[in-house]
Formats: C-alpha cells, sequence, structure tokens
C-alpha cells in the first residue's frame, strides 16, 4: 500500500475516534500536509496493527488473563477433597505412585488433606475454600475447570506451555497470537499489555513474546507505579511542547525522505512516531484514579495492603480494556509453596483475591463482562502429597501437572457451572479432562476465531497457538 | 488398613490409567490347521494397515506389505514374533490389549475370527511367501528426492545478455538475464554517499567516518570503490558484524535461560573465536568442522576445542525437580535441530516425534542425526587469552597452598569424603532420604557434569573439577546437617575467604566445549519424539539419499561435519550462499532461508544461486571473498529508491531492479548512535557488558535472581554485540529492534516498525547521551555556524549533506527550540548538562535537539 492510502485509512479512523478534539489535530494536518488520499483502500493492509475482523461473531472483544505463576494449590483452593482426611499423614501404596511424574516428592511422601474449610457459593452451589471469599462471591459469574491438565511439570516449560501452546521456547504467546488475529482496537495505547506484580515469574518475559511473529506483537510491560512504559517519559528538560517539536521536525525530515525514495516503511515510521507520542499522553492517565470514586477504589484494595499493588493492576486492567486494549495480562508470582504452604498460600489470597473479585464485579456493572474473557489459572496444579515428609505447618506441595484448576468468567463464558472432576484423592481426573490447549482453543474462540485456522507460517510449518491439539471446551460456552 | 486399601483401589479403578489391562489369551488353534497367508491374511493387512504401513507411508518405520519389512517391524521393534502371537504387538494392537493405543486407530476394527486367524498365523511361523517385486528397502523416503535443494550443485554458464555496459560481474548477467526476459531494465547506480554508508553498514555494521564518505566522493571510480571494499573486509570489524549472523544461527546468550537463568561466564569466549575466525577469513569448511567437531580433530589444539562451544549455547534448565536424563535429552534435540538449520537449512526438528510431513527425512534419520550429538559429553577447559597463563601459573602453587590450608582448618577435607559417599548412594537409590535427594539435585543442577564428578575416584578428577566439587560442597553442606552443626563449622566465613583469595589470585579464561561421552551412550529412536520411549537402536548416520557419510577412519563427528562441507553435498553451500544474500538484499534467492525442503517456493534465480554455491566452494569456502563477490555486483550497488513502474508488479523486489532499503539491526542501531557521537569504544572482543537500562528492567526476572550491575567507564560504550543477553530480560534496546530471543537457531530477523521504537529512540538516556554528545562534537569542530555545524552533523550521523529544504526544517526547528528552552529556565541545562564553550545554554540544548532529532529519523536506522 502507498502512503496516501495508508493515511487516509488512518485520518478515517481517527476522525471517527476523536472528532471531538484530539490534542494533537494541527500535528496530523501537518503530517498529511500536501499528500492526497487515495480511493477505495483496504482497512487491513498496512498496519499490522489495524482491526481485524475474526472467523465468525466473538462473544469477547477483550480479553484479562490472570496468570498465577507458580502453580496454585486447587486443593486448598478450588477442589474440595474432603477424603484426604481419612488418610492425612498416611504414604500412598506403591502401585499408586508409580505412574505420577512429580518434581521433587519422592514415593514415600504422605498424603496431605487440606486444612482449609470449602463451602457452596451463590445459586449456583460452588464450592470455594475461605481463602478466596471474594472470587467466590462471583461465583454465578464463574465458570470453575477443575479438570484442568498439562504435560509440563516444571515451571518455566509449564508457563510455556500454558502461554504459547508448546514447552519448546521461542513460540508467540497467547496475547500476541490474539493482536495478530484481531489487530488492535486502540488508537493510543499497545494491543497486549502485561502487569507484573510479586516476584517475577519463571518464565520471565518469554510469558508474553511474539516468538516468531513480528515484535509489534510482543507483550507491552505497563509498569504500575511511576513511568509505565519503558522509555515513556520525556528526557529531562524536555516538556510536551519541546517533545511536539522535535516530533514535527522528525516528521518533516522522514517525509523529504518518503518523497526521495518512496519507502512506505517511512509511512509507517511516521505514524509510529504519532502513536508513540498519543501513548506518552494516554498512557500516564491510565495511572490517574482521580476519576474514580472512593468506592471503586475500596473495592479494589487499593491504598491499602496487602492489596494495593495486584488492586492497582486490575483496575488498570479495566481502565485499560474500556480504552480497547485488546489483551491485558496480569501476572502475579509466585505461588510455588513447597514449604509452609497454608501460611504462603494464605498471604497470595490476601494479596490477590479480593482485587480480583472486585474485577468482576466491576466489570459487570459497567456492563463490560459481557465482552470481557476473565481467566484465571496456573501453569500446573499442586500435588494431594506433602513435601519432604511432613504434614505439618511447614508443609508444602509438590508440582502437578495431571489435574489443576482454572476459571473463566464473563465474554461468553456460562457462569455459575463447574466443568470435570478429579478423583477423590485429587491425584488424577475422573470426569472431562480439559487440557491446557483446550483451554487456549476456548479463549480464541470467544474471540472469533478458529484455534486451527489462526496460523502462522514459520520454518516451512502453519503454526498454532494449540500446537497440533485443542478443542474447544463448548460446556464453557453460552 | 483392609478399608483404606480397599478405598484406594476404588480410586484406582476410576483413573484408568492406573490400572493394568489383563491379558487376554486368544483361543489356540490346533497347529494341525494350517492358515493360508495370501487367502486369509493379505486381505486383512491390505485392508487395514497398509494405508499407514505401506509402500507410501510407514508410520512408525513399520511397513507390512512386505514379508522382509513386517518381520522387522518398526521403531518401537518387532511387531511379529513368529511361532509366539503373544508377544507379538501387532495382536495386541489390533486386539485392544495395548491400553489406549488401538490398530487401525480410524475405521474398522478387526472382527474377532479375524485376530483369531492372525494368532494362529503367527502361531504357526508367520510364513510369508516372498512375492514379487518385493524390495529390502527399509525406510525409503517418500517424497521425492529430486527436489532442487536434493540436486548437486551444477556450476551453470553465465549466461549471455544484451546490456553488457551495466554488468560488473557475473552475478549481473544472471539477474540482467532475467530482468531482460520481463523487459525491465535495472536501476542506476547509488549515489557514492549512499554506496559509500551501505557498504560500510554492511560489511563492518558501522557507518563510514566522514573522511572515509569525502576520500570516496572525490573518486568515486570503481577502483576506489574497491579499494574501501577491501579496506572495510580487511578491519576488525567485519567479524563482529558477520558474527552477528552467526550468533543468531547458533542461539548465542551470556545466560542459562529458564527460571534460574545464571550467568555463563565464559560463554564470550566462543563469541571471540567466531569474530576472530571471520576476521581471519578462515574458510567456511574449517569454520564447520571446528565448531562441530574441533575437540575430535587429530591434536586438536585449544582454539578448536573453544570452537566447539558453537554445541553449548543452547538452553540449559537448571530449575529444581528437573529431570536430568530429559533435560540432556531435550539439549541433543536442540543440538541435533540446530546442525539441521544452519548447515542443511532443514527442518530436521519435525521428525523428533514422526517421519517429516513434507521432506524426506524419517524418524530414523532424525536419530541417525541425533545419535552424533548424543555421544558427546559436556566440558570446560582452559582457554587462556595471550599473557594470562604466565602470571596464573606463577601464583597457582601459592594459591592451591593457601587453599588447601583453609580447608584442612576448617574440616572439610575431612568431611567431604562421606558426604560423597552418601551422595553417591543418594544418587543410586532416590527416595531414601529426603533431604539428600535435594542435595543431589543441587550437585546435578548446579555443577556442570555434577553427578560424574562426585562419582569419580577423588584422584581421577581434574583440579578444576576438585576445586568446583570442594566449592559446591562448602556451600551446599548445609542441605543434610543440622543448623547447629553449620553454625559451628561457619562456612559462610569460609567461603568468603575462598572467594577472596580466589579474587585476588591471577586467573585464566576457560572456555565451554565438548568431549566424546564417555562411556559410550547408544542411541535409539525416541517413540513420538518422549525422552523416556526408546524404540530400535539407531547407529550416527546421515539420510539415505543425500550423499554417503565416510566415516572410515574418522571420528564420528569429524566426518559427520566433512560430510556437511564436501563437495556433493547439495545443501551447505546453497543454505550458507543464500543466507548471506538475504542479508545484502533483504530476501534471499530462496525467500525461506530456514527451509530448503520441498515447502520451501524454491530459488528465484536457480542459476545464480548454483554460481555463487559453486563459486563459494571453488574458491576455498572463502566468506571474504563471497562478499566481495556480492558487494561488487552492479546489482547490489543499484538505488534503492522505490520504482512505481515496478510497485504493482515486483512488491517484493523479487527480481532485484533495485536494492532495498533495510531498517538496521538492533545492535547496530546502537553502534551507529555511538560512533555517530564519538562515544563508540571499538575495542574488539572480550566478556560482555552491561550498558545501561531502565530500573526494574532486571526485576521481571525470576526472583530477583537477575542483577544487572551497570559497566563502568568505557565499557559503557561498547557495541550492541558485547552488550550481555540475559536470555529471560533481554536488554530492552535489543528487544524493541527485533533481536531474536536466542532460544533456537534462527536464520533471519524480523523488521518491526513499532511506537516502542519511536520512545526507545526519543527518549532512552543512551540515545539522549549520544545527542548531547554529538552535539558538542558538531560544535567544537564548527564553532556554533548554523550552516557548517548542520552539515557537520549530517556528515556525521547519516554521512551525507543536508538539501536545501531539511537547512531549512532544522533552522525553524532550531530557533523555535532556543525559544522554548529561554522561556522554560532551567530545562536547557537538564536537557543538556554538558558545557559547549561560547554557547549560551540554550542553545546548546537546541542543537542537543537537532542531534537528537537526526538520530531519530527513518534514514539513521536504515541501510539505504
Amino acid at each position: 500500500m502507498d502512503i496516501p492510502a495508508f493515511e487516509a485509512i488512518q485520518t478515517r479512523r481517527r476522525f471517527f475516534r476523536h472528532c471531538a478534539g484530539g490534542l494533537d489535530t494541527a500535528a496530523l494536518a501537518y503530517l498529511l500536509g500536501g499528500l492526497r488520499p487515495a480511493a477505495g483502500a483496504g482497512l487491513d493492509s498496512g498496519n499490522p496493527l489495524a482491526p481485524k475482523p475474526g472467523h465468525f461473531a466473538p462473544t469477547a472483544t477483550n480479553v484479562i488473563f490472570l496468570f498465577m505463576a507458580g502453580a496454585p494449590s486447587q486443593i486448598d483452593l478450588y477442589d474440595p477433597k474432603p477424603a484426604l482426611r481419612r488418610w492425612h499423614g498416611e504414604p500412598l501404596p506403591a502401585s499408586m505412585t508409580r505412574d505420577l511424574r512429580l518434581a521433587f516428592v519422592k514415593p514415600s511422601a504422605k498424603i496431605l488433606a487440606s486444612p482449609r474449610k470449602f463451602r457452596p457459593h451463590g445459586q449456583s452451589g460452588t464450592e470455594f475454600s475461605d481463602y478466596i471469599p471474594h472470587i467466590a462471591s462471583r461465583a454465578d459469574d464463574i465458570c470453575l475447570v477443575r479438570s484442568m491438565h498439562t504435560e509440563a511439570f516444571n515451571h518455566h516449560p509449564g508457563q510455556s506451555l500454558l502461554m504459547s501452546g508448546s514447552v519448546q521456547l521461542g513460540r508467540p504467546t497467547v496475547g500476541a497470537w490474539v493482536s495478530y488475529g484481531l489487530g488492535s482496537e486502540s488508537e493510543d495505547l499497545p494491543a497486549f499489555v502485561v502487569l507484573n506484580s510479586g516476584r517475577g515469574s519463571s518464565g520471565g518475559s518469554s510469558n508474553w513474546s511474539n516468538g516468531f511473529l513480528d515484535s509489534t506483537y510482543q507483550g507491552v510491560v505497563f509498569r504500575n507505579t511511576g513511568e509505565p512504559i519503558l522509555f515513556l517519559r520525556n528526557p529531562p528538560g524536555v516538556s510536551d511542547r519541546t517533545q511536539r517539536a522535535r516530533l514535527d521536525a522528525i516528521g518533516a525530515l522522514n517525509r523529504e525522505r518518503y518523497v526521495a525514495t518512496g519507502d512506505t516503511e517511512i509511512a509507517s515510521r511516521i505514524q509510529s512516531y504519532e502513536l508513540a507520542f498519543r501513548m506518552q499522553a494516554a498512557a500516564p492517565d491510565l495511572l490517574d484514579f482521580s476519576g474514580e470514586t472512593q468506592a471503586t477504589l475500596d473495592m479494589y484494595g487499593i491504598g491499602k495492603e496487602p492489596t494495593h499493588p495486584y488492586g492497582t493492576n486490575c483496575l488498570l486492567a479495566r481502565r485499560m480494556v474500556e480504552k480497547g486494549v485488546r489483551f491485558v495480562m496480569l501476572s502475579h508470582a509466585s505461588w510455588d509453596d513447597h514449604q509452609e504452604i497454608d501460611r504462603k498460600l494464605g498471604r497470595n489470597c490476601a494479596i490477590t483475591d479480593q482485587p480480583a473479585g472486585a474485577l468482576l464485579k466491576d466489570l459487570k456493572q459497567r456492563g463490560l463482562l459481557d465482552t470481557t474473557l476473565v481467566v484465571w489459572a496456573g501453569e500446573f496444579g499442586r500435588t494431594p502429597l506433602g513435601q519432604l515428609e511432613r504434614v505439618d505447618e511447614a508443609a508444602g506441595r509438590d508440582h502437578h501437572a495431571d489435574c489443576f484448576s482454572a476459571w473463566m468468567a464473563g465474554g461468553g463464558v456460562q457462569g455459575g457451572q463447574v466443568i470435570g472432576q478429579t478423583d477423590e484423592l485429587g491425584l488424577g481426573i475422573a470426569e472431562s479432562p480439559v487440557h491446557v490447549h483446550d483451554l487456549q482453543a476456548t479463549v480464541l474462540h470467544c474471540l472469533g476465531l478458529d484455534h486451527e485456522r489462526l496460523t502462522y507460517r514459520h520454518m516451512g510449518r502453519d503454526f498454532r497457538l494449540t500446537d497440533v491439539a485443542g478443542s474447544v471446551v463448548r460446556r464453557a460456552l453460552t | 488398613m483392609r478399608t483404606r486399601h480397599h478405598a484406594l483401589r476404588s480410586v484406582a479403578l476410576i483413573l484408568g490409567t492406573l490400572t493394568v489391562s489383563a491379558q487376554v489369551p486368544g483361543p489356540r488353534a490346533a497347529p494341525a490347521d494350517p492358515v493360508d497367508f495370501a487367502s486369509k491374511i493379505a486381505p486383512i493387512i491390505e485392508s487395514r494397515c497398509v494405508m499407514c504401513h505401506g509402500p507410501t507411508q510407514q508410520m512408525s518405520g513399520l511397513r507390512l506389505d512386505t514379508g522382509a519389512a513386517a518381520l522387522r517391524g518398526g521403531y518401537s521393534g518387532p511387531v511379529i514374533v513368529p511361532g509366539d502371537s503373544g508377544a507379538s504387538r501387532l495382536v495386541r494392537l489390533v486386539s485392544g490389549e495395548e491400553g489406549d493405543l488401538v490398530m487401525p486407530p480410524a475405521g474398522e476394527r478387526l472382527q474377532h475370527d479375524e485376530v483369531g486367524l492372525l494368532r494362529r498365523w503367527i502361531d504357526q511361523g508367520a510364513k510369508w511367501p516372498r512375492s514379487a517385486g518385493e524390495t529390502s528397502a527399509h525406510g525409503t523416503p517418500k517424497a521425492v528426492v529430486d527436489h532442487w535443494a536434493f540436486r548437486p550443485v551444477r556450476r551453470p554458464a553465465v549466461p549471455d545478455v544484451e546490456g553488457r555496459a551495466w554488468i560488473r560481474n557475473p552475478i549481473d548477467r544472471f539477474i540482467l538475464a532475467r530482468l531482460e526476459i520481463e523487459g525491465v531494465a535495472p536501476a542506476r547506480e547509488a549515489s557514492p554517499s549512499t554506496l559509500a554508508r551501505r557498504v560500510s553498514l554492511d560489511l563492518t555494521g558501522l557507518p563510514p567516518s566522514p573522511d572515509e564518505v569525502a576520500a570516496f566522493l572525490s573518486d568515486p571510480g570503481d577502483q576506489a570503490y574497491e579499494g574501501l571494499v577491501d579496506r572495510l573486509l580487511q578491519s576488525r570489524h567485519y567479524g563482529e558484524r558477520w558474527a552477528m549472523q552467526w550468533l543468531d544461527l547458533a542461539r548465542y546468550a551470556d545466560t542459562d535461560g529458564y527460571e534460574k537463568d545464571t550467568e555463563r561466564p565464559y560463554a564470550w569466549r566462543w563469541r571471540q573465536w567466531v569474530v576472530e575466525a571471520l576476521n581471519r577469513d578462515m574458510p567456511f569448511d574449517r569454520f564447520t568442522v571446528e565448531q562441530i567437531a574441533g575437540d575430535a580433530l587429530p591434536g586438536a589444539t585449544v582454539e578448536q576445542r573453544v570452537a566447539t562451544g558453537f554445541h553449548r549455547n543452547g538452553l540449559k534448565n537448571r530449575e529444581g525437580g528437573v529431570k536430568v536424563e530429559q533435560f540432556r535429552f531435550e539439549e541433543t534435540v536442540d543440538r541435533a535441530n540446530t546442525v539441521g538449520t544452519v548447515w542443511l537449512g532443514l527442518t530436521v526438528g519435525c521428525a523428533q516425534c514422526h517421519d517429516h510431513k513434507y521432506d524426506p527425512i524419517s524418524q530414523r534419520d532424525y536419530y541417525r542425526l541425533f545419535a552424533f550429538m548424543n555421544a558427546m559429553d559436556e566440558a570446560e577447559i582452559a582457554a587462556p587469552l595471550p599473557g594470562e597463563a604466565g602470571p596464573y601459573l606463577k601464583a597457582l602453587p601459592g594459591y592451591l597452598e593457601r587453599r588447601r590450608e583453609l580447608l584442612e582448618q576448617n574440616r572439610v577435607y575431612e568431611l567431604q569424603p562421606a558426604w560423597e559417599a552418601r551422595m553417591v548412594e543418594a544418587a543410586d537409590h532416590p527416595g531414601k532420604w529426603t533431604d539428600w535427594d535435594h542435595a543431589l539435585d543441587a550437585v546435578q543442577k548446579y555443577m556442570d557434569n555434577g553427578e560424574a564428578i562426585v562419582r569419580k575416584p577423588a584422584e581421577s578428577r581434574t583440579d578444576r573439577e576438585r576445586t568446583k566439587l570442594e566449592d559446591h560442597f562448602v556451600k551446599n553442606y548445609h542441605r543434610v546437617i543440622s543448623k547447629e552443626f553449620w553454625k559451628e563449622l561457619d562456612w559462610v566465613s569460609l567461603r568468603k575467604e575462598l572467594l577472596r583469595l580466589r579474587a585476588e589470585t591471577p586467573d585464566i579464561t576457560y572456555a565451554r566445549a565438548v568431549a566424546h561421552a564417555s562411556p559410550a551412550r547408544p542411541t535409539h529412536i525416541h517413540l513420538r519424539g518422549t525422552w523416556n520411549a526408546p524404540g530400535v537402536p539407531v547407529e550416527p548416520g546421515t539420510p539415505s539419499w543425500l550423499p554417503p557419510l565416510q566415516q572410515e577412519g574418522r571420528h564420528p563427528r569429524v566426518a559427520l561435519a566433512e560430510w556437511l562441507v564436501s563437495a556433493d553435498n547439495p545443501l551447505t553451500a546453497r543454505v550458507t550462499v543464500n543466507r548471506i544474500w538475504h542479508e545484502y538484499f533483504g530476501r534471499g534467492i530462496v525467500p525461506t532461508a530456514d527451509d530448503f525442503g520441498t515447502r520451501s517456493p524454491g530459488p528465484s534465480h536457480p542459476e545464480l544461486l548454483d554460481w555463487l554455491a559453486s563459486e563459494f566452494m571453488e574458491g576455498g569456502w572463502s566468506l571474504k571473498q563471497l562478499h566481495k563477490t556480492i558487494v561488487m555486483s552492479a546489482a547490489y550497488r543499484q538505488s534503492s529508491a522505490s520504482r512505481p513502474d515496478l510497485r504493482e508488479r515486483d512488491p517484493e523486489n523479487i527480481l532485484l531492479a533495485r536494492q532495498r532499503r533495510l531498517r538496521l539491526s538492533a545492535e547496530v542501531i546502537r553502534d551507529s548512535a555511538l560512533v555517530a557521537s564519538g562515544l563508540l569504544n571499538p575495542a574488539v572482543g572480550g566478556p560482555s557488558v552491561r550498558p545501561p537500562q531502565p530500573e526494574g528492567v532486571a526485576d521481571l526476572a525470576y526472583a530477583g535472581s537477575v542483577k544487572w550491575n551497570e559497566s563502568h567507564g568505557k565499557d559503557r560504550y561498547r557495541r550492541g554485540l558485547y552488550t550481555f543477553f540475559q536470555r529471560t530480560v533481554p536488554h530492552p534496546q535489543l528487544v524493541n529492534f527485533d533481536m531474536p530471543d536466542r532460544t533456537a537457531s534462527r536464520c533471519t530477523r524480523e523488521r518491526s516498525n513499532t511506537p516502542l521504537q519511536a520512545l526507545n529512540l526519543l527518549n532512552d538516556a543512551t540515545f539522549v547521551e549520544a545527542a548531547r554528545a554529538l552535539a558538542l562534537r558538531v560544535l567544537a569542530s564548527t564553532g556554533g555556524d548554523f550552516e557548517s555545524s548542520i552539515g557537520n552533523a549530517f556528515r556525521l550521523s547519516l554521512g551525507r549533506p543536508p538539501t536545501g529544504s531539511e537547512v531549512r526544517h532544522l533552522r525553524s526547528y532550531f530557533d523555535q527550540q532556543k525559544a522554548i528552552f529561554d522561556a522554560e529556565p532551567g530545562a536547557a541545562g537538564q536537557f543538556m548538562p554538558l558545557a559547549a564553550a561560547g554557547l549560551e545554554p540554550s542553545q546548546a540544548a537546541a542543537w542537543t535537539g537537532v542531534a537528537s532529532v537526526l538520530m531519530n529519523l527513518d534514514e539513521f536506522i536504515t541501510r539505504e
């Protein structure tokens, strides 16, 4: 596509979005000075983030992925196993442990019952642990999957499988796939944003990598204090006025070069600089909560420990969705409780439960939950066996890939239901297994994308998020 | 007890996977009732098996349409045991006795009586009459081997063309021949200043100095151009520039990756080898052999062993609980795939789990290639740089003596033998003592070859192995003793003392290398690509449809390397010249630089590809000669301006009727800013450095395990090639400009165009610092006269003078900036804290703004 067509599209889009007077209308006129728009240009060419239609009508336009890095214990949060009480402290017979793949636990490990209390919530009566009352209060919005499973049982490979569909590093992650498939609805923010809290995750940046896709699709890390995006703030001594003048000078010279070379890459470069400038204005606004009511801030636990950091991220996620950010990932680490699991789990729940519950409630109140899919998941689960052969308060649980819990809410997912069942010891799945590839297929499905058709040719092969597997969990959908 | 076990059994029944299916023996018929193969058995096999296990496809390596092949079995071993149907997997598979796996997996299952016939036929000896036309070929490639990339390289005749005036070397004849057929004329030659900047960036990754450009402008003839090319090829920076491509292919990084992402202190030693080898123009065949098998060459030198660090650049998972053998398998897979990508240009990795879907690479072929890498152990070697060995050897006796005293006084020698013995016992009896299991895990993960070293008798350990084990012991003994005893030993102080002693003793550089595996490690086909599902054994070898491997009298890995670069190998030279061509034109002659298989669209100029490949081989595999041939061509020297006449017809520039503007790589963008500003530290080689990056970037790594200890002084201004590559949280400037994540071999880079790149160049302290330095540099030489300063700034940053219109734009920008800075007290001093002689702060700040504008231009980060 040539530059006039490209700019015509941008102009049209901007006109509809910013007709109430964008901050840089004058700059735009300057940018476009002397360049005439061409007729009949398609919307989907040129800009890799231009909005694209999916394969079919979506039920969700945005995703908020609450990633619980390190693998939270389903047995203490979502999947009550009262039977464990009867054998608490006893080892399993060798015949049952023979086929278990475990990272640290040895065959002599003992059964560790959960000290948590479970009770039914909402009309649906789904059982949740007393560590997560706020999430539990949204029981009727939540589709809880108790029969998740995966292959990887070490953190980085597990996170890689959950995020990119493969234990092999270097593949694009789900947020990148979605940005690639659907483009961006936001004029001044990235399509895929990542917010981190707690200590870093095992996967680090590979959890939001664009893999072999264009780096346009990579997750942009926002920080919840100070400068929200790297290099967002003007250099010292540079006011917005100075920055604008700098951009105009760059634009003017770039336009001359475009005329001299005819390279449309320069047109994209000019657009990138303009988007960068808009991001500079819009991103700090996201962090300005002065327009939120005190009740909202309190609901998220903002301004209060230990909920403040995660609450801030949850509220930011809602605000980003309102601004059209396609995919927001909130990564919280780490739930890897090999020791003292009850105390540490309590701490992480105290940090995350209230904000996550508030997010669902807030989205629902604003009518955003209808089109926003919220996913809560870790990379795998934890064993019903205690680690270190102890079953007291020092006990922890090992990695467990054979079964774990995750949930979805909103965006076309039918709340108030439980999918799948584990066996009475929580060692394996008894009914309706859901693999992480199935979860990925379902997320894409809600967004109007067929996971088998969302492909990218690389190294001679068409790659997809779900690798060579996955099927949509139909029961989860309305 | 009884109740509990009963309950557990009921659970076990719920879990289908834990139940063991009973062996149900079929009804045995009297031996006197012979089953006729042709009328009874052949139809079953024909209708149910041959589609997937016949002449066109042999899934899991199994072929059932000929007797010999059927009795040989597949990747998991024989499936028919003549005379024993109970032991024949074929029977279990068709009768549903193999767990989840039932054959045929789709379509009509075998009837009960058909299974009975099979059983009887096998029990009677599985007699398979030899049929006409039967071949004994095993694993005959299913795809057509007559694919362009698999045919031998033949030097083509150089075509005749009309437009001889344009021709500068044979490359141009191939390009022009096609253009003349299409009726398209090539583009004019690029301007001398563009050409000088282009060839300098392409050959050294650095923009030319204004003097170099001026010299070329004064005499832009062919000879002067050739002189410039020769000088650039002789530059020490040539090796750095082309090492960047090789490092992507070799998935180089300074850390292990995965959760722990531990530093590899000597990874750079291999990088240095690459830069030096390229600068010496080591022939590519030698370059190949030394990296793949330098350790196995007769009388291998230290440098040849350093070269094998190529195999050590992959990821390493030291996460607790990772199975050592599983990860070793995954590393070996990565090594095999890397060789497949880099030299063969084939996606061999597809055949890890099954026969390749498109290319004639069977799973057997894959594990034969894998076997070369499987017979390899990791090794660490002393690889001192010049000047290191003398002081080290002098200090060594004193150091070892002092160390011995410290260890002696602190009871290390007394306690270590029992710890070692127990460690070996723990390794042999997992689960016996949990504490020791964890301690063993630490030995396996934190020390390369840790378990092997512990198992070695003390007297056969090398000095380095001994000290490493002692250090590990001192650091980790707490894992298996009481808190009280640990406190009593006070080895925290001992450790500090040992580290201090080490730090003050001169040391040498080590290198990460490989060695032949000892004891030998057999290789099997891994069923479904799974590490713990070995099938039939295989020997090292290469695909049968490629020229034969000459193995006799050679170490297997040497044989492999020599096979890769043998004159009859159709792939290596083609793949290599194509990858280099890609760097110069933004597109390979074969557009899929990483896939020369049957799914590749194929070469746009097949004869040119073969001419370059044969020229490369006949020229003794000289890379410098190859580079020179390409950059001397008229095709390379064309203008990169887009051509409206070809916009519709050849949007991807396949015909090469022009050059192409290419955005610079992440490292070269950094280098260009440092060169323009005069800040670059041009030192070549040495350890990686950590230039500044924004606070908080490293915090995203796992559990705060990564510390970005910023480099000081001149180390802040090294080339991007030397920026420490931390896999889980790479330097953001590298990430923003499409540096690959270095998890697997990569042939080419993406060239994205994002707002984050704009923010990076506009606001990153590194680029602001460069803008200040460029402003000072310009002002120091021109004293503030606007016209001459602007001219100077253009020459330093873009290698050309400005146009009149550009000067006018910048003049008005400068005036506007100065007015703003005059109106915003203090701002000028913040933006430009460095004093420029004889200038007001607002002028100096406005000049910094001008410098920053130039370094943000698309042209600045583009090779035109």
